[in-house]
């Protein structure tokens, strides 16, 4: 474990008393944001983010499996983090702590209940086989602040994911095909899907060649998280002020300015008005952070 | 699995336009990650990977401590999303024996004896696997040791050799790997020409191992180059820095 | 300073054989021939051929002054972090308080950070450092931050120069440790431009007038200060 020397706290609790932090920046100002994506060829969507120091990085695979008895009309998704031992010295091998889990469940909670993935638009034959996503995230190099990093490389990994048909066309039966034609005219539909994502084979005519389309989603919510350290709140936290911070509260918000998720960490605590204050700075940060990664996916 | 293609043709040809001596593309930078001690990203064809060196440190737990010489602690580990079907996240048997294999081939050129009682960790993930990934993983290792500032005694590299459609091929893309007879994998420190790490499978007559073992040798002093140039490319224009 | 030694080295390289030249710090011989063991600079003194490391942990030689973070405190001693490889020990025996057992606590804890002497290095490399000297004590205030420990020498200047000036046009306090760690103590602005003088000598290139630019760059933000 990482020991904070007492010199080091002092001082960024000193700095915070004048308005400061130590590399500089403002109490809600970001740290510079980058987002690269289709870095991994093998995987179906993937994206590389990184807020200052930090690095993250997500893979997305999809399969056809089993729906789940009670939604046999929706595709199916998971979310896994692996905080590998390469992010830091503080990170150990073996199966994901309660920290890697709790990221991915936040991650997961971001993506799955404001419905980002429309999963009802992920099914084949209802009851049999849906589409599987599964959002794979790679901790790279630790710098604070994993659950914006984390989040939005979710994000920006999901939104350049192709359905890989063209792969899976084959392990479909005559039922299958004829039923997944269906779901596709209602997926065609869905703004913002412009390439056909089927079209016929003209020479015997009997056989459908599918092409790859882009995953059936929503305008996402921002997640941005802030820390508290004594009285002061500031987001973006990076690895010196994380370790020393009481108190965490990530805010994720969408395009029309309402709240989507939230999660309260470590065992400090907010006042009412801090949690005000987090909110405002999540919703104008929130916005800046949208604005990147539409770029980052090209709109 | 024989496939009905042709991996190469008459003329030599492979299917991705190499000659059988040629290497796929290799791209390596060292010093990319801020935590780590030392550190190297690298793409060989379609492999991804990206190596962090920790150490030398105090050995933990105490049991695995020598108290003559550091530890080699290598951890192979493929992203879920690294390979066309989804793998589960964590070690598997094939991840820990790959582990085992590099460990010790990179112990036999790291200057152990200096650090008693420590561990030098090397974290080797594979984002993107497209065979090869452990010549991928040990040639960055080897880079990530010298960004690291750990002493050695050679910079350790691998190259694979192999057999397909009946001819002996330097480093097996994906379908060669998965269609070919035979895949030689192996690492070599360049400087004494040592041997540190052989695999092979498949099925190879003796001649055909001496002209893969050869050629895989051969292959590896390439990669050597593109190892040294990556880490000057880092560190040249530090050498007016130090003042002695 | 021999211009001729600037040269990046890497493991393995072949650097000259023996008796043309002496294998010394960072090399190793195999048939008198003598080779780099790591990445650094090589610097030949009197036929003896030296590497000086570009990278890696600090490596404690006795003598050396360290600013080290206290781990943890048992009954008679402390472990502390020094950034070198292994722990370090530090003994009621090597403080200038006058300590009961177990009381060690009292006088320093976890998370304390110390500007200390490596006492020792033995050969299985087990650390000890002491507190016994002038100018050692306990750091309180200020802020610390790491650098590597390659670039001391031009952080610190020659004779202290360089650090001499920092202080001169900052009002702070500074101590260098050998190992990659500075403790900076003034106001807020001092020592922010401290830390701005401490990037301009880790990112500049050019050794050769480098004081003078820095005093240049100090005496420039005292008047923007004005």
């Amino acid at each position: 474990m990482t020991i904070v020397p007492a010199i080091k706290r002092d001082y960024i609790t000193k700095l915070a008393e004048q308005g400061k932090r130590i590399d500089g920046r403002g109490f809600d100002q970001y740290r510079p944001i980058e987002i690269e994506t289709k870095v991994v060829n093998k995987a179906e969507g993937s994206a590389r983010v990184k807020i200052g120091n930090t690095q993250v990085l997500c893979g997305i695979k999809m399969d056809i499996g089993e729906p789940f008895p009670d939604t046999p009309t929706t595709g199916v998704m998971s979310t896994a983090a692996e905080f590998v031992p390469l992010a830091s010295p503080d990170f150990e091998s073996g199966p994901p702590r309660e920290d890697a889990i709790e990221l991915a469940r936040v991650v997961d909670r971001g993506v799955r209940e404001s419905q980002v993935i429309q999963l009802e638009k992920l099914c084949i034959t209802p009851g049999e086989k849906v589409w599987l996503v599964f959002i794979d995230i790679h901790i790279l190099d630790y710098d604070g602040n994993l659950f914006d990093a984390a989040s939005l490389a979710a994000l920006a990994a999901l939104l350049t994911t192709k359905v890989p048909i063209s792969r899976f066309i084959k392990n479909l039966d005559e039922k299958d095909r004829a039923s997944w034609q269906q779901q596709l005219l209602d997926i065609y539909t869905i703004p913002g899907i412009d390439e056909a994502p089927f079209g016929s084979d003209d020479t015997n005519n009997t056989q459908v060649t599918i092409n790859d389309f882009p995953l059936p989603m929503i305008e996402p919510p921002i997640s941005c998280t802030a820390v508290k350290i004594n009285d002061f709140v500031l987001f973006d936290s990076c690895f010196d002020e994380e370790i020393i911070a009481d108190a965490r509260l990530t805010v994720a918000t969408d395009h029309k300015g309402d709240i989507r998720a939230m999660q309260k960490g470590l065992s400090g605590s907010f006042s009412r008005e801090e949690i005000q204050k987090v909110i405002k700075g999540a919703l104008d940060n929130g916005q800046e952070i949208r604005k990147i990664l539409n770029q980052s996916i090209g709109k | 699995m024989k496939s009905d293609r042709e991996l190469i043709n008459s003329e030599g040809r492979r299917l991705d336009g190499r000659s059988p001596h040629d290497l796929r593309k290799i791209k390596i930078e060292a010093g990319v990650l801020h935590r780590a001690d030392g550190s190297c990203s690298l793409e060989w064809g379609g492999n991804k990977v990206l190596v962090a060196v920790y150490g030398p440190r105090e050995a933990v737990p105490r049991h695995v401590q020598n108290p003559l010489k550091a530890i080699v602690q290598a951890r192979y580990n493929m992203a879920a999303f690294s390979v066309e079907d989804r793998k589960r996240p964590g070690p598997d048997r094939r991840s820990v024996e790959i582990s085992k294999v590099i460990s010790e081939a990179l112990e036999k050129v790291v200057l152990i004896e200096q650090f008693p009682r420590a561990s030098i960790d090397v974290n080797i993930e594979v984002l993107d696997a497209e065979a090869g990934t452990r010549c991928a993983g040990l040639t960055a290792a080897g880079v990530a040791l010298v960004d690291a500032g750990i002493p050695l005694r050679d910079i350790p590299v691998a190259c694979a050799a192999g057999k397909i459609g009946g001819r002996v091929v330097l480093d097996l893309g994906k379908e060669e790997d998965n269609y070919g007879d035979a895949d030689l994998p192996i690492a070599i420190s360049p400087r004494t020409g040592e041997v540190l790490l052989l695999q092979m499978d498949g099925h190879l007559t003796i001649d055909e191992f001496n002209e893969a073992f050869d050629l895989a040798m051969k292959g590896c002093y390439e990669v050597s180059e593109i190892q040294k140039k990556a880490i000057l490319q880092k560190y040249q224009s530090a050498a007016a820095e130090v003042q002695e | 300073m021999t211009n001729e030694g600037r040269q990046v080295v890497i493991p393995g390289q072949i650097l000259g054989e023996i008796p043309a030249l002496q294998p010394g710090r960072g090399t190793f011989v195999e048939n008198k021939k003598i080779f780099a063991e790591r990445l650094g600079v090589m610097n030949i003194q009197e036929k003896f051929i030296h590497i000086i490391p570009l990278k890696g942990r600090y490596d404690p030689v006795v003598g050396d002054f360290v600013i080290g973070v206290v781990l943890e405190a048992s009954t008679s001693n402390w472990m502390v972090d020094i950034n070198a490889p292994y722990p370090a020990l530090l003994h009621v025996n090597e403080v200038p308080w006058e300590i009961e057992f177990a009381d060690t606590e009292k006088y320093l804890n976890t998370g304390d950070t110390i500007l200390a002497k490596v006492l020792s290095v033995d050969e299985s490399k087990k650390l000890q450092i002491t507190l016994n000297d002038r100018n050692l004590f306990k750091l309180k205030g200020g802020h610390l931050i790491e650098f590597e420990p390659s670039v001391y020498r031009r952080i610190i200047g020659k004779k202290y120069s360089m650090i001499e000036i920092i202080q001169k046009y900052t009002r702070c306090r500074i101590k260098v440790g050998k190992n990659g760690r500075i403790w900076i103590d003034g106001d807020a602005d001092g020592i922010e431009k401290v830390l701005a003088a401490i990037s301009m000598i880790e990112r500049e290139a050019i050794t050769f007038g480098l004081t003078d630019r820095i005093e240049e760059f100090l005496k420039k933000d005292a008047k923007d200060v004005r």
